[in-house]
């Protein structure tokens, strides 16, 4: 549980679209809330596991000065800290740590489980009423059905509407909204014959009661209120864990900048910077917004950006956009664009224009649901229109009417999808991936082409010495001197390549980091340089690579390539066996693309592909009918992961491409992708068996109930059949 | 018969606090934590900022 990316941890939620407007008032709303008196700080926790965790961690927090209180959430790994306006959350961080616990700083803000919260608990609530209702309701019914008659019938009866119709009234509220909004817009859904066949089985049944009737259906319609509140309960609960899981993931990344004013450093919110602003960024660090170097030198890694994995010289005057990465020297940056003016934000009109071909997407539910809300009402007015016709009798004729509608209850069909949406998710969930979108699994069945990215994505971003065998051991040793003093990427990858083949590093002496360039030193009484080929005395090539130079001798190459991602290879072979075609398209050099293609095995190959070369590739096979699994995590790949049929991206993406896709892998591992693939193919597969399993039950009650055979107890039967089959088919998903 | 005046309204006044009381649950988030809660009763340190 406490690899780089916690599973517990990870941001984003059902629809991107969704997510957006919340989002910026969130932004809009940051602003203006600064007097927050006590001030509550949250944390990860993704260490914690038991009592001892708790009450440690709990103690730990609650030592500290100007903590007011502390509470782990256990089932989060989450702890909340009130504390007075002063404390600051590195020194909670630090507290965390002491006691032996990783913990990072949350943003509060980002995290909106209230608002879902109170949904699935109103649901729990109706939930609750229905079941209540229903078991009483149905004890009366036994009575009835096992030979109850006369006075005592009516009383039961009596009762069972007394019980039934406020029960109802409650429970059903959402299907009442929902068809209600429908109508409103001239639409069908599964909600308006849900919320027909109740209303009409209430006023068939109750004048029936009335009348000392012999059948009376608030038996059904309870019970119909409950099994589908249960499907849409499970439904919410899904998309919950899903949505708090990603919102966490972006509360991770706390926004923040050190902002250099008038009275010294000052660290803020980067919703706070303005055009003007001057911020330091320190090596490591991730530019908040665009802007120009005002100081300083250094390298930018803008693999998230374009896909380049060769690091660029940064140096006084170069304009810089928010999503670098800042290697080796702090940089004084003017900001130019913060917030939404900021170039990673203008992304989102690209991805904006290619969602509404994803928005389109008709569920396999609400195609059926096209199908079976015209047709039930047909039926049943056909059946209520014959009878009357038939024999003249009104009373008798809706009552066939009530009798069709029910029968043919949704309630399979309103379980079959959250029932397997349910466990589907839930078995991807720990396998590591994170369904975000309803429609995502699907989608995700469907496609017969998944396009890679590269850096980032096949690969971690780090670099990896090529070839170590092939450079002599003194080389290496000197070299893993001079690096053994730098944080660069290249120094760490080269210190460990030494490392691994058993080469003592050699005794380098006045070693200096030269931000920008790289290490330089003493050894042996000559200048050392370890660093960039212009800097070294070299030609600069078209790899990543550092140059090794000695004073009085020709400098030495050493080039790297990216680390591939754990699984890319079972990935890769994996998809193409299950038959699915496998392309590769990428921001970098073609010459590092070409030869990391060639590793993996894949032929179809783009290289140097800008942002909206990606996005239109996408949109071109879409139009020629390939349905394509975009998987990628930069910025670049945002259009087109937005455009793709469906998307994944890895927990360590930025941001804005975890909110465009569809699927979020949490761990390091790319490997569960293909297996991903098939889950989805066979929940699809059991969501048409379920509705299979439904239109029998159909086929079987409907000439019943059209005939006039159908008593409350036979409809009671075909529904919590039906109802039952469906979600035990639906748990046999593998 | 004449049982069924009082059983039929006993039963359901039964049924309802334990529904009203479900409810009281649900309010007062007691089910926010269930894993923190299923460990915390083994600590053997009281409680004193229970969650409100």
């Amino acid at each position: 549980m406490s690899d780089s990316t916690f599973p517990e941890a990870p941001t984003a939620s059902a629809c991107p679209a969704c997510d957006a407007a919340p989002m910026t008032r969130r932004l809009a709303a940051s602003g203006a809330r600064e007097a927050a008196a006590p001030c509550a700080l949250m944390l990860s926790l993704p260490g914690v596991h038991c009592a001892l965790c708790i009450t440690t961690v709990e103690k730990a927090l609650a030592a500290q000065p100007g903590v007011r209180s502390a509470r782990v959430n256990l089932t989060l790994r989450r702890a909340t800290v009130e504390a007075d306006p002063g404390v600051r959350a590195a020194t909670l961080v630090a507290a965390v740590n002491a006691v032996g616990y990783e913990a990072h700083e949350m943003d509060a803000s980002a995290l909106s489980t209230t608002a879902t919260d109170r949904q699935g608990r109103e649901l729990l609530m109706r939930l609750a009423v229905a079941g209540f209702a229903a078991m009483n309701v149905m004890l009366l019914s036994v009575a009835v059905w096992s030979g109850a008659a006369d006075a005592t019938r009516d009383l039961f009866h009596w009762i069972s509407g007394a019980i039934a119709i406020p029960a109802v009234a409650f429970a059903g509220q959402p299907f009442y909204r929902s068809a209600w909004s429908a109508l409103r817009h001239g639409r069908l859904n599964m909600d308006v014959p849900i919320t027909l066949a109740i209303l009409l089985a209430l006023g068939t049944s109750l004048y029936e009661t009335a009348h000392s009737g012999e059948h009376a259906y608030f038996d059904a319609a309870i019970s119909l209120t409950f099994f589908l509140l249960a499907g849409r309960y499970l439904d919410h609960r899904t998309r919950a864990i899903a949505r708090s899981a990603a919102e966490e993931l972006a509360a991770l990344e706390v926004a923040r900048a050190e902002r250099i004013g008038e009275s010294g450093d000052e660290t803020v919110d980067v919703a706070k910077l303005r055009p003007g602003d001057i911020i330091r960024v320190r090596p490591g660090g991730r530019m908040p917004v665009d802007g120009v170097i005002r100081e300083g030198t250094s390298e930018l890694d803008r693999s998230l950006l374009t896909g380049e994995t060769l690091p660029v010289f940064a140096e006084a005057g170069r304009v810089v956009s928010a999503g670098e990465v800042n290697l080796t020297g702090p940089l004084v940056v003017e900001v130019t664009a913060a917030g939404r003016d900021s170039s990673l934000h203008r992304m989102a009109d690209l991805v904006a224009m290619a969602e509404s071909t994803r928005n389109r997407y008709t569920s396999l539910a609400d195609r059926a649901a096209g199908l079976y809300a015209p047709g039930v009402h047909l039926l049943s007015l056909v059946a209520g229109v014959g009878w009357y016709l038939a024999t003249g009798d009104a009373r008798l004729a809706v009552n066939i009417a009530a009798a069709v509608l029910i029968i043919t209850c949704p309630c399979a069909l309103g379980l079959a999808v959250p029932a397997v949406t349910t466990a589907a998710s839930g078995r991807l969930f720990k396998r590591g991936m994170l369904i975000k979108s309803g429609t995502a699994l699907e989608r995700l069945a469907e496609i017969d082409m998944v396009i890679f990215d590269k850096t980032g994505t096949l690969t971690l971003g780090t670099p990896e010495l090529d070839a170590p065998d092939s450079h002599a051991r003194a080389d290496l040793a000197l070299a893993a001197g001079l690096a053994a003093a730098s944080s660069h990427p290249l120094s760490r990858a080269l210190a460990e390549a030494a490392e691994r083949a058993g080469i003592a590093p050699e005794a380098v002496t006045e070693i200096a980091e030269v931000p920008g360039y790289g290490t330089e030193g003493q050894w042996n009484g000559r200048r050392v340089r370890l660093g960039r080929a212009a800097w070294v005395g070299a030609e600069p090539g078209d790899r990543t690579a550092a140059w090794l130079g000695v004073e009085g001798r020709l400098p030495v190459c050493f080039t790297f390539a990216d680390r591939l991602r754990p699984g890319a290879e079972e990935a890769v072979r994996g998809l193409r066996a299950i038959g699915l075609e496998v392309a590769l398209i990428s921001g970098d050099a073609a010459p590092a693309v070409g030869a990391f293609a060639a590793r993996l095995g894949i032929e179809d190959v783009t290289a140097e592909a800008l942002p909206e070369e990606k996005a239109r590739r996408v949109a071109d096979l879409a139009a020629a009918g390939r349905r394509v699994l975009m998987v990628g995590d930069g910025l670049n790949d945002t259009a087109a992961l937005a455009a793709a049929h469906a998307s994944l991206s890895p927990a360590s993406a930025l941001d804005a491409a975890r909110v465009a896709s569809d699927i979020v892998l949490l761990g390091e591992d790319i490997a569960p992708v293909a297996s991903a693939v098939t889950t989805a193919r066979s929940a699809v597969h059991r969501i048409r068996e379920n509705f299979t399993i439904a239109t029998v039950y159909n086929l079987v009650a409907v000439p019943i109930a059209i005939a006039g055979f159908a008593t409350p107890l036979a409809a009671a039967l075909a529904m919590s059949a039906s109802s039952i089959t469906v979600s035990l088919n639906s748990l046999r998903l593998k | 018969m004449d049982a069924l005046v009082y059983l039929i309204p006993i039963s359901l006044f039964l049924g309802g606090i334990g529904l009203v009381a479900f409810f009281w649950t649900v309010r007062s988030n007691q089910y926010d934590d269930p894993e923190g809660d299923r460990h915390r009763i083994l600590s053997s340190e009281y409680d004193d900022h229970p969650k409100e």
